[in-house]
């Protein structure tokens, strides 16, 4: 057996993950989405990082 | 005469595949940033440049690591070095000068921290996969990549689940180095280090290929790119977590329970799309880049290789370690090492020594596991 079909799944798998998250998370909006670039935007860092320890 | 009937049609054949690998890279691209917006398209973008950089110049860190400890060929760590110098000398003024648009990867030194880093520092000896290099495994075919995998995102989700409680078993306050200070701090300790394996290494192994060059050049300026585009530094562990814990929740689970998975920036990110989470773009560019490289180099022919029962159980329990270890020690080897580093968080050296020292034991254990063949 070759890597074929595992490179395979495992394009496959992320495809089914997009889909099943489109379908049960919000409504996505890029008329509401933040600017391009964060550096410039005048707008207060958001996201979520590994390296937060924050839990409050 | 060698026969050349079958070269025209096999050179058509890899011209067409190479060019459907383009426009599908690009068409993912555009259908991101038509739905969810520009910002999130170039995420993905960059997360796809990631990934070629990795797969296609062969830049890793469990690799290079196992190199330094078993033969001191410090080639692949003295790259990693050199991309985290070029990042930390452009991301510490962009974080002085816009510290509201922007953060670094800073988090603190703690008991369950340094824990942690050690035990992520032998799982990735172990499966020969770090956090991006588990993503860039898996892409390109690597079964033994694929089997971690999803592992390595339960562990991530778990780690996080009870992340208050290993934080309470003792932990620092956050120290970052900032300023012109701290930057000349930061390239001084990786100097030091460079200085240090250049000194252990033999004489003859102690130069830094071409290809290793042009993958820290490239790598240091996608993780500028990161940083500006989504004003944090890259990661890849939060993603993953983030990836298992909406599986949980999709399938009942309550996760009401946990201080982290609850905490009102987290509770966001599990109602919004993954196509709006930072990590998740660049982590599903990352396993897109380097399917593209393997499927344009031809390499996913390479066979599979034939692993014991032993392997296989520790191939997964090493992916759920990588995982659950890395959320202990706020991030991997991106988002701490690599990403705390040159964003002037001391927690990312003291990931880089417990996870050098628990590497070498890493390296110790992977044969007794059958993981060699």
């Amino acid at each position: 057996m070759t890597r074929t079909p595992i490179a395979l799944a495992v394009m496959g798998l992320v495809a089914a993950l997009i889909a099943a998250d489109l379908a049960g998370s919000a409504p996505l909006n890029p008329y509401q989405a933040p600017p391009m670039l964060a550096l410039g935007s005048g707008l207060a860092a958001t996201g979520a990082h590994c390296a937060a320890p924050v839990v409050e | 005469m060698a026969d050349t009937s079958m070269d025209a049609p096999r050179g058509v054949f890899t011209i067409g595949t190479r060019g459907l690998l383009i426009v599908a890279a690009l068409a993912a691209v555009l259908f991101v940033a038509a739905l969810a917006g520009a910002r999130y398209g170039a995420l993905l973008l960059i997360g796809l440049g990631f990934g070629i950089a990795l797969e296609g110049l062969r830049f890793g860190f469990a690799g290079p690591w196992r190199a330094m400890i078993l033969r001191r060929d410090p080639a692949g760590l003295l790259a990693q070095l050199v991309a985290i110098a070029l990042v930390a000398l452009a991301a510490f003024p962009l974080l002085a000068s816009n510290g509201e648009e922007l953060f670094g990867a800073h988090a603190p030194i703690g008991v369950a921290m340094i824990g942690g880093a050690f035990v992520f520092g032998a799982a990735m000896q172990l499966v020969m996969g770090c956090g991006s290099g588990t993503l860039v495994n898996a892409g390109s075919g690597n079964v033994v990549g694929a089997v971690a995998l999803p592992f390595f995102a339960l562990g991530s989700f778990a780690g996080a689940y009870n992340l208050d409680w290993w934080i309470s078993l003792g932990t620092a306050p956050v120290v970052v180095l900032s300023g012109t200070s701290g930057l000349l701090a930061t390239l001084a300790g990786l100097a030091a280090v460079a200085a240090l394996v250049l000194w252990l290494a033999p004489a003859q192994a102690r130069r830094v290929p071409r290809r290793l060059w042009i993958a820290a050049v490239a790598i240091a300026g996608l993780a500028i790119l990161n940083l500006v585009v989504s004003g944090q530094p890259w990661g890849i562990v939060y993603g993953l977590g983030l990836w298992a814990a909406k599986g949980a929740q999709a399938m009942g689970g309550d996760l009401s329970g946990s201080a982290f998975w609850s905490a009102p920036a987290n509770a966001e990110r599990l109602e919004q799309s993954i196509l709006t989470d930072v990590t998740s773009l660049t982590n599903i560019g990352l396993i897109g880049g380097a399917f593209l490289v393997s499927v344009w180099r031809g390499g996913l022919a390479a066979k599979l290789p034939r692993l014991s029962p032993l392997a296989w159980t520790a191939t997964v329990v090493a992916g759920f370690l990588l995982g659950y270890s890395s959320r202990l020690a706020f991030g991997c080897n991106v988002g701490a090492f690599f990403s705390g580093i040159s964003t002037g968080s001391l927690h990312g050296w003291a990931w880089f020594a417990a996870a050098f020292v628990g590497a070498w034991w890493g390296v110790k254990l992977r044969p007794k596991l059958g993981l060699e063949v």
